[in-house]
C-alpha cells in the first residue's frame, strides 16, 4: 500500500527503509515507523486474536492504550506494535493464535461461546472432578493468554538497570499542559523532570497534525533545562516515589511536587461487533494519517459523542477517505467541523450512533440509527452503511489513575459523563490539562502554567512578580473553564433489532456486556466484585478502554447512578511493564577470598556458602580428612567474621554481650563465646581473643559477620560506652593450619616459639609468618592441633603458597568445607544455624558451662537464661551413631513411640571412625549416653545410639598436644 | 513503602539504604529481676503504634550508624532523626 503524500509533521523518513519479519513474512517499513504502522502499510489488518474467544482484532487506539496489537518481538511477548519502533531485522510474531493469525482453530470458542462460556465459566466449569484440574489447567493455559514468556534466562533480551532521581518537580504527561507546566516551573528555577509515554512529547497535538507546535514546545522545555524522558511510562505513585519505565532503565523519581498532566483517554463505543478490525478510535485513525501518512480506510462511517469525531471525519476527508455517513449522539451538534461535513454533502445523523458493525474478519458495514436515552434504536431509523472503516469516539475519560494513587478521589461528574478528580488534591500534587476536564487549547496551556508555577512556588522559588502572574493566570483559567459539557454521554450499549453478536465492554479480557449482566444477576453487583468475577478492567489496558463502559453497564443492570457504582481502586502498574524491568539485573554479588584463584588452580569444587564462593572440597574429601588427622591440612577460613573491639571499656562491653566472662581473659588468651539475645536464644558463636589491655579480637561465623557487627554497634549506640567496634572481616584473610604435623610446618616459617609450652592451646600470638605480620590463634575447630593464622588480605596467595610448600614434606593437603564439617562433627562442635535454630538456648544445646549466671553485672539474655536454668529441659542436642552404615538425611525425624519428637541436624559417615555419626535434637529423657533412638528417614527406620561426648578424641588430648 | 530518611551523619537517603531496627522498647533495669510476664512483654510484645513512634534505624549502606527516628507509621512522615545520647534511649 502506498503512503499518502507527505503530511505536515509526519514521523517517517521516506528515504530510509527498515525491514523486519512478521510471522516469517518480510515487511518493509520506513525509518520512524512503528511495527504497527509498517504492518498496516503492508496491508495487515488483523494484529491479534482475542484473549478468550480468539476473535480477530485490529488497530484501535494506535497509542499504546488498548490490547489489540500485542505481539512478541524477538521472543519477548507483550509488546505493543503501535508504539514499538520498527527496527531493522527484528523478529515479530503474533500471540495467542493457532495455527495462524489468519486462521485460528480456537475461534470455535467464539462461535459456541455465548452459551457455553457464561460469566465466570472458568470457576464454574472446571471444578469437578478435582483430579482432572492439572489437565484442565494445561489446556486452558494454552488456549487463553497473551503469549509465552521465554523459558530460560538466556532468552531474556532485556537487562534493566534502575536509577534514582531526585527533583523539585515531576510532570507526568508531555502534552501541551505538561510541557507548559514543566517550562514554567523550570523558568522559575525548579529542577524539573517530564515523562511522556509517547515516542515524543506533544500529546493530542500530534494526533491533530500539529506536530510542529508540539516539537517547538518540547524543544523550548528541553533548552530551558527540563529533563524529558520519552517514551517513558509512569507505572505508579508509591508514597511520593514515581516509578517510570524508560527503555532499559527503571527510574525511581522522587520529586517534592508532582504535576499530573496525564490527559484524557478517548473512549470506544459499545455495540454489537464493536471489536471488529476496522473499528478505530478517531484519534487512532488520525494518528495513522498524521504521523505515518497512512490512509486508515477507503470508506468510513463515523459515530461520535463529541466534536472529536467530527474533526476526525474532516481530517480523514482531507487525506482522501470517503466519509459515507456520520452519526452524532448529540441532538444538536454545531461548529466548524459539522458545517464543513455538511458542505461536502455528507449525511450527519443527529441523536444517532452506531448500533451494529458487521463483517467476518473486518468491518464490511455499519448500522447507524437514532437512539433513545438507553441506547435503543428508534423504530425505522436504522441505515446500513457499507464501509471498511468505522471511526468511533465515545468522548474523553480523564486519566485519573495516577492522581487516584496519589490520594485524589475521582468521582462521577454528571455533566461530563466521566469520572474526574474532585475536591482538593493531596499536598504536593497538582493537575493540569485534559485530566482536569479542560478541552480548550488556551485553557489547557494556561492550566499547565498555573500548575507549574504553583509547584515551583511550593518549593520556595518565585518572587512577587511570579506570584502576581500566577494570580492573573488562575483568574483567567477560572473564566475559561467550560460551563457546558463537550459532548453527549454514550449509553451503556447501543442496540437495535438488527444487533447480533457480542458487545464488548472489555477488549483485553473479552468481557461482553452480557457477561457483566450475568454477573450482576448472580449477585456480583458491586463494580469491585464484578471486576474480580468477570476480570473486566484487569487486562493490559488497566481500565483505560473499559473502566467507564463497565461502570455504565453496571449502572444499567443495577439501576444505580454511575456516581453510586463508582470506579475500581486505581492500583499500580498504570502501564504494563515487563517483569524483567522491575526485577533488574539478575545479580548476586559473590565474595571471594584473596586466595580464591589458588583454589581454582587446585581444582576445588567451589560452591556458594552465604555470600561467599568457597571450596567445598579439592576432589577427594576423604583424603583431605585423613591428611588433617595424620599429617597436616590447610583451609581458607577468610570468610570468618572479624571484629576489633577496642577502648577502655572493651572488656566490660563484651561482658555485657556474652553470657560468659571475657574481661578476665589475659592478654594473648582465647575463649569460646556464644552470642545470645535477651530471649536467651543462640544467635552466633566464635572466639574472643584479648590482644592487650584495651583490645579484643572477635571472630564470628562466616554467615553471621554482618549481623554481629550490627548487633555490637546497636548495643554500643544505646549504652554509649567508650568502645570502638571495627569490622575487619574483609581486610584480613585467615587460614587454619591443622593436623599433628602443623607445628613443624609453622615452626619453619616463624621466629615465634611454637612449642606446646610456649604456645599452648587457646593461646594467641602476634608475629611474622613467612614475613607477613600475623595474629595466630591456637584453636581446634577440626579437633587436631591447629593454628588459625590471620593476616592482611593482600598476602593471601603468598601465605597459601608458602604454607603448601613448607608442608610438602609433611604431606600437607588443602581441605575444603565438606572435610571441615565432618572433622568438627567428630568433635560434636555445633554449627550455629545448622545444629541450632532461632529457638535454641545454651542449656538445650548442651553448653550450660558457657553461661555464668554468677557474673556480677547484667548481660544480654541474663534473665531469660536464669529462667531457663530453673526450668526442666524439654529437649537436648546430642551426638548419635548408627551401625548399619546408612547416613540419615539432615532434617530426618527422631521418633518416640512412632511420633516425631526431634530431628537430625548433621550426619556423615566418618572414615576415621568407621561408622555413621551425627547430631540430633532428642527429648530430654533420651539425652544421655547409651540411649537408643529411632530415626525415620524416607520411609526407613534407623536405630541409633546417643552419645554426649565427642566421637573423636573425647578428652581433647590431640588438641592440646 | 518508600520514603526518605535523614541519617544524622550522612543526610537524606532513600529508605532502602537503611535497616529498620524496630520500635524502641524499654529494657528492664539492669539488676532488676523481671517476672516471666514482664520479660515476655519486653522480648516479644510490640505496641505497633498507628501514629508517631520512636524507632531504631541503621545506616547499613552508609556510615553504619544506629540512630533514633520519630516516624508517623500512618504516613511514613519522619519527624526527627537523632543519634542516641549519653542518657540512653531504651
Amino acid at each position: 500500500m502506498s503512503r499518502l503524500p507527505p503530511q505536515p509533521g509526519e514521523r517517517i523518513d521516506r528515504s530510509r527503509a527498515v525491514t523486519f519479519s512478521f510471522d516469517g513474512r518480510c515487511v518493509r517499513g520506513l525509518e520512524g515507523d512503528t511495527i504497527a504502522s509498517a504492518l498496516f502499510a503492508s496491508g495487515q489488518r488483523v494484529f491479534s486474536r482475542s484473549f478468550k474467544y480468539h476473535r480477530p482484532r485490529g488497530l484501535l487506539c494506535c497509542a499504546g492504550q488498548c490490547p489489540n496489537c500485542l505481539v512478541a518481538v524477538d521472543g519477548a511477548p507483550g509488546v505493543r506494535a503501535c508504539t514499538e519502533p520498527a527496527r531493522e531485522g527484528m523478529r515479530v510474531e503474533h500471540l495467542n493464535a493457532r495455527p495462524s493469525l489468519k486462521w485460528d482453530a480456537l475461534r470455535v470458542t467464539d462461535l459456541l461461546g455465548g452459551r457455553l462460556m457464561p460469566a465466570g465459566f472458568y470457576y464454574k466449569t472446571f471444578l469437578r472432578p478435582r483430579r482432572l484440574w492439572p489437565l484442565y489447567e494445561r489446556v486452558l493455559r494454552r488456549a487463553a493468554g497473551l503469549g509465552l514468556a521465554p523459558a530460560s534466562q538466556d532468552g531474556r533480551r532485556r537487562r534493566a538497570d534502575y536509577r534514582r532521581r531526585h527533583a523539585d518537580v515531576l510532570v507526568v504527561g508531555g502534552g501541551p499542559a505538561g510541557l507548559c507546566a514543566a517550562l514554567r516551573a523550570r523558568v522559575l528555577g525548579a529542577d524539573v523532570v517530564l515523562v511522556d509515554e509517547g515516542a515524543e512529547p506533544g500529546g493530542h497535538l500530534l494526533v491533530e497534525g500539529r506536530s510542529e507546535q508540539a516539537r517547538s514546545l518540547a524543544a523550548e522545555a528541553h533548552e530551558a533545562g527540563v529533563e524529558i524522558l520519552a517514551p517513558a511510562a509512569a507505572l505508579g505513585f508509591f508514597d511520593g516515589l514515581v516509578a517510570v519505565w524508560h527503555g532499559d532503565t527503571l527510574h525511581q523519581i522522587r520529586a517534592a511536587q508532582h504535576v499530573a498532566a496525564t490527559g484524557a483517554i478517548e473512549q470506544p463505543l459499545v455495540f454489537a461487533g464493536n471489536d471488529l478490525p476496522g473499528v478505530m478510535l478517531s484519534s487512532g485513525a488520525r494518528r495513522l494519517a498524521a504521523l505515518y501518512a497512512l490512509r486508515p480506510g477507503h470508506t468510513a462511517a463515523v459515530a461520535t459523542a463529541t466534536d472529536q469525531g467530527l474533526e476526525a471525519a474532516v481530517a480523514l476527508l482531507d487525506v482522501g477517505v470517503r466519509i459515507a455517513a456520520v452519526a452524532d449522539l448529540r441532538p444538536a451538534p454545531d461548529g466548524r467541523a459539522l458545517r464543513r461535513l455538511e458542505a461536502e454533502g455528507i449525511p450527519v445523523l443527529r441523536g444517532a450512533t452506531v448500533v451494529c458493525a458487521e463483517g467476518r474478519n473486518a468491518v464490511r458495514s455499519a448500522t447507524l440509527a437514532r437512539v433513545d436515552g438507553d441506547g435503543r434504536a428508534l423504530e425505522g431509523s436504522e441505515i446500513e452503511v457499507p464501509c471498511d472503516l468505522l471511526v468511533v469516539s465515545g468522548g474523553l475519560s480523564p486519566a485519573t489513575a495516577l492522581l487516584a494513587q496519589a490520594g485524589a478521589k475521582p468521582a462521577y461528574e454528571q455533566a461530563a459523563g466521566a469520572f474526574m478528580s474532585q475536591g482538593p488534591l493531596p499536598a504536593g500534587v497538582h493537575a493540569a490539562g485534559a485530566v482536569t476536564g479542560l478541552h480548550d487549547d488556551e485553557a489547557i496551556e494556561l492550566s499547565g502554567r498555573v500548575a507549574g508555577a504553583e509547584a515551583a512556588h511550593a518549593v520556595g522559588l518565585g518572587d512577587a512578580v511570579s506570584h502576581a502572574r500566577l494570580e492573573r493566570d488562575a483568574t483567567r483559567l477560572a473564566e475559561l473553564r467550560p460551563a457546558t459539557p463537550a459532548g453527549a454521554v454514550p449509553p451503556a450499549s447501543a442496540v437495535s433489532g438488527k444487533s447480533k453478536g457480542k458487545c464488548f465492554a472489555c477488549l483485553c479480557e473479552d468481557v461482553t456486556t452480557e457477561e457483566i449482566r450475568q454477573s450482576v444477576e448472580e449477585g456480583f453487583d458491586s463494580i469491585e466484585l464484578s471486576k474480580r468475577y468477570t476480570t473486566v478492567t484487569m487486562g493490559p489496558c488497566q481500565g483505560r478502554m473499559c473502566q467507564l463502559p463497565a461502570v455504565r453497564v453496571m449502572a444499567r443492570e443495577t439501576g444505580l447512578e454511575l456516581a453510586e457504582v463508582g470506579t475500581t481502586t486505581a492500583r499500580p502498574p498504570w502501564s504494563a511493564v515487563p517483569l524483567g524491568v522491575l526485577a533488574g539485573r539478575p545479580l548476586q554479588p559473590a565474595k571471594r577470598s584473596s586466595i580464591h584463584h589458588r583454589h581454582r588452580e587446585l581444582g576445588a569444587n567451589v560452591l556458594w556458602a552465604g555470600g561467599w564462593r568457597r571450596p567445598y572440597d579439592y576432589g577427594d574429601p576423604r583424603a583431605e580428612v585423613m591428611a588433617v588427622h595424620e599429617a597436616a591440612g590447610v583451609i581458607d577460613v577468610s570468610p570468618l567474621g572479624k571484629l576489633l573491639v577496642r577502648g577502655p571499656e572493651a572488656g566490660a562491653f563484651l561482658d555485657r554481650l556474652y553470657p560468659n566472662r571475657l574481661s578476665t581473659l589475659g592478654p594473648g588468651r582465647i575463649r569460646y563465646g556464644i552470642l545470645g539475645s535477651d530471649a536467651g536464644r543462640i544467635m552466633d558463636d566464635g572466639t574472643v581473643c584479648r590482644l592487650d589491655e584495651d583490645a579484643f579480637y572477635v571472630t564470628t561465623t562466616s554467615s553471621g559477620a554482618g549481623a554481629v557487627d550490627e548487633w555490637f554497634s546497636w548495643w554500643l549506640a544505646d549504652w554509649c560506652m567508650d568502645v570502638q567496634v571495627t569490622d575487619v572481616t574483609e581486610a584480613l584473610s585467615a587460614v587454619n593450619l591443622a593436623g599433628p604435623r602443623a607445628r613443624e610446618v609453622l615452626d619453619g616459617l616463624t621466629a615465634l616459639e611454637c612449642s606446646n609450652e610456649a604456645f599452648g592451646y587457646l593461646d594467641a600470638r602476634q608475629g611474622h609468618v613467612a614475613g607477613v605480620p600475623c595474629l595466630i590463634l591456637r584453636i581446634g575447630f577440626v579437633g587436631e592441633l591447629g593454628y588459625e593464622i590471620h593476616f592482611p588480605s593482600a598476602f593471601g596467595q603468598h601465605m597459601w603458597d608458602v604454607l603448601l610448600q613448607a608442608g610438602a614434606d609433611a604431606g600437607i593437603r588443602p581441605f575444603g568445607l565438606e572435610p571441615q564439617r565432618l572433622l568438627r562433627l567428630q568433635k560434636l562442635h555445633v554449627i550455629v544455624g545448622q545444629d541450632t535454630d532461632s529457638e535454641s538456648n545454651p542449656y538445650e544445646a548442651a553448653m550450660p558451662w558457657i553461661v555464668k549466671l554468677d557474673k556480677e553485672d547484667d548481660f544480654i539474655g541474663r534473665w531469660a537464661l536464669e529462667q531457663a536454668s530453673e526450668r526442666e529441659l524439654a529437649t537436648g542436642l546430642v551426638g548419635f551413631q548408627t551401625s548399619d552404615g546408612v547416613v540419615p538425611t539432615e532434617g530426618a525425624a527422631v521418633l518416640v513411640d512412632g511420633a516425631p519428637a526431634g530431628r537430625v541436624t548433621s550426619s556423615r559417615f566418618s572414615p576415621k571412625l568407621g561408622h555413621v555419626i551425627g547430631i540430633a535434637w532428642v527429648p530430654a529423657e533420651l539425652a544421655r549416653d547409651g540411649a537408643g533412638i529411632t530415626i525415620a528417614d524416607n520411609g526407613h527406620r534407623l536405630s541409633a545410639t546417643v552419645t554426649t561426648k565427642p566421637f573423636y578424641d573425647p578428652d581433647g588430648t590431640r588438641l592440646r598436644s | 513503602m518508600s520514603f526518605v530518611l535523614s541519617c544524622p551523619v550522612c543526610g537524606a537517603r532513600e529508605v532502602t539504604d537503611f535497616r529498620y531496627g524496630g520500635e524502641i522498647v524499654a529494657r528492664p533495669d539492669a539488676g532488676s529481676s523481671p517476672s516471666p510476664r514482664e520479660l515476655n512483654l519486653y522480648n516479644y510484645f510490640r505496641r505497633n503504634t498507628a501514629g508517631v513512634q520512636r524507632e531504631w534505624w541503621y545506616h547499613r549502606s552508609g556510615c553504619r550508624s544506629w540512630f533514633v527516628a520519630e516516624r508517623d507509621t500512618r504516613t511514613n512522615e519522619v519527624l526527627s532523626t537523632t543519634l542516641p545520647s549519653e542518657e540512653g534511649v531504651r
